[in-house]
């Protein structure tokens, strides 16, 4: 699966999407290069986590074509899509953990699926990602125990065992308190500037978005610095913008663009 | 009128579907043998108490009604008899399945409804798991292995039950009972009732999956598809009681 460099991380060409008589979006093209990170915004029911779960073959377009790593995956079946989706992790909006298992249980679940027998192995690497999250501490609690900051951490480490190389997150910050959004924006540009994660993030919060294309992540200070500052990276990753409005793309560019954009739709977005 | 009878004819599509595909996926690994033993300990030991209840007041009020007729006719000595063969042939598969559909139809809608609705479906066939295999193969199979004994054990206390009140209304002797439904059962009666209960696993375990698979409308929609799989298994076990009866009756099977 050695695509070129080149080659978009993820690429819709002229997608197409409708449930029963009502269309989503229609006529959606965009490509986002690895490593990159898109933000998708737009009011409640434009179609932004239905176009998480398009790229990740959970829903089928009606026209079009999607393409991960160059390689068009709207035909594949189901069963055949496994390999593909290892190479993507996604967070959903509520963090999805299944509530009937443990933290542990709920992070270990797909090596256990991929037949990993060797319980050493599956604590290691449990602890190596529920660290990265900083969740350790909860390895033994139940889902239900958890705060809904909590439960999205633990929902980000579940997405990074199979270490994807795309990243995608449903709102990752809605319903949280500012102090909780800030450690999960942390954990976004941790993945960006550390591993080098294509990552979408669907956003109601434009401020999330500046933030990343401001800050990145210093291993020093564990946190976020300004981009350029000492102990940060020089320059991070190229970050765009998706706006979806009225069945269709609205708006697409980078952080400038949107920025000073003097449409009024945008405009709205901003404040 | 058009528009309800292509709603049905997709619904009972899908449901074959889902039958096919978790049947299916017995010939191919994974096959989450774990998830069945839970299963089979949540809807089978689960459901044992009620089962045992609803069959021991059953048999008791059964041979309270009996009596009253045979003892018209002189003939309370075959209360054996009629508890054994309502019970073997007809109400304890029956009661048995309803009350397992009560408690699991519902159950397994809600849990798969809450499931959906809260993305943990779609986060496990992220995670490259098919659904059909991890949830409802499970439940399926689950189902099919234990109502059966479910239902010998309900028929086994309609039973005692119906002896308890042979022994202490109509004075009947234990081999009086005893003997009288002994005799009266042929093998086509006992397999007639364990031929039934394989049939209602179907409809109890897969009407669950299917309207907990179809759960639309958050948490709202969860109890709407719990109470829709609980009528529906229910109807359709009378239903399919009458046609399987008339079937075996057909072939000259009872």
């Amino acid at each position: 699966m050695a695509a070129p460099p080149s080659t978009p991380a993820i690429e819709f060409r002229d997608v197409a999407m409708s449930f029963g008589e009502k269309l989503v979006f229609e006529g959606v093209s965009f490509k986002l290069g690895r490593g990159e990170t898109l933000f998708l915004l737009g009011v409640t029911g434009t179609g932004k986590s239905v176009l998480l779960k398009l790229t990740l073959g959970l829903l089928k377009p009606d026209a079009g074509q999607i393409l991960i790593d160059g390689q068009d995956i709207v035909p594949i079946p189901e069963v055949e899509l496994r390999p593909i989706r290892q190479r993507m992790g996604i967070v959903f909006q509520e963090g999805a953990l299944f509530d009937s298992l443990s933290v542990y249980e709920n992070v270990a679940y797909w090596m256990r699926e991929t037949g990993v027998t060797d319980e050493d192995a599956i604590e290691g690497r449990v602890r190596e990602v529920l660290g990265f999250v900083e969740m350790e501490a909860a390895i033994d609690k139940m889902p239900a125990e958890l705060s809904g900051g909590m439960r999205r951490r633990v929902s980000i480490a579940r997405a990074i065992v199979s270490q994807p190389s795309i990243m995608l997150y449903d709102s990752p910050t809605a319903g949280l308190d500012p102090v909780t959004s800030h450690t999960i924006n942390i954990l976004i540009a941790k993945l960006r500037d550390m591993r080098h994660v294509t990552s979408v993030v669907v956003s109601h919060r434009i401020q999330d978005a500046f933030f990343l294309v401001n800050f990145a992540y210093s291993p020093e200070t564990k946190g976020l610095v300004p981009v350029g500052s000492d102990g940060g990276p020089k320059q991070i990753s190229a970050t765009r913008f998706l706006v979806l409005r009225d069945s269709g793309v609205y708006f697409e560019g980078d952080h400038d663009s949107i920025a000073r954009s003097g449409d009024p739709y945008l405009q709205k977005f901003l404040v | 009128m058009g528009d309800f009878a292509k709603r049905s004819v997709l619904a009972v599509q899908e449901f074959l579907y889902l039958l096919y595909d978790s049947c299916r996926v017995i010939l191919t690994p994974p096959r989450y043998l774990v998830d069945t033993l839970v299963q089979m300990d949540t809807i089978g030991v689960g459901s044992l108490p009620i089962v045992l209840l609803t069959g021991f007041f059953t048999g008791a009020v059964l041979a309270l009604q009996t009596y009253r007729t045979l003892q018209t006719f002189g003939e309370a000595a075959l209360m054996g008899e009629a508890v054994a063969l309502s019970v073997v042939r007809e109400l304890g598969p029956v009661l048995t399945a309803l009350m397992v559909a009560g408690r699991n139809s519902s159950g397994i809608a809600s849990e798969l409804g809450s499931m959906l609705v809260s993305e943990q479906i779609d986060a496990m066939r992220a995670l490259g798991t098919d659904p059909h295999r991890k949830l409802v193969a499970p439940r399926l199979h689950a189902t099919l292995l234990t109502l059966p004994l479910l239902t010998i054990l309900s028929d086994f206390t309609a039973l005692i039950g119906g002896y308890i009140m042979s022994a202490t209304v109509a004075h009947l002797t234990y081999d009086q009972y005893w003997t009288s439904a002994y005799t009266s059962l042929d093998y086509q009666d006992v397999t007639q009732g364990l031929i039934k209960p394989f049939f209602f696993a179907i409809v109890i375990a897969l009407v669950g999956c299917y309207f907990g698979l179809k759960t639309t409308g958050g948490t709202e929609g969860v109890g709407r598809s719990t109470t829709r799989a609980m009528v529906t298994a229910s109807v359709w076990i009378l239903v399919l009681d009458l046609f399987i009866t008339r079937f075996l009756i057909g072939i000259g099977f009872a």
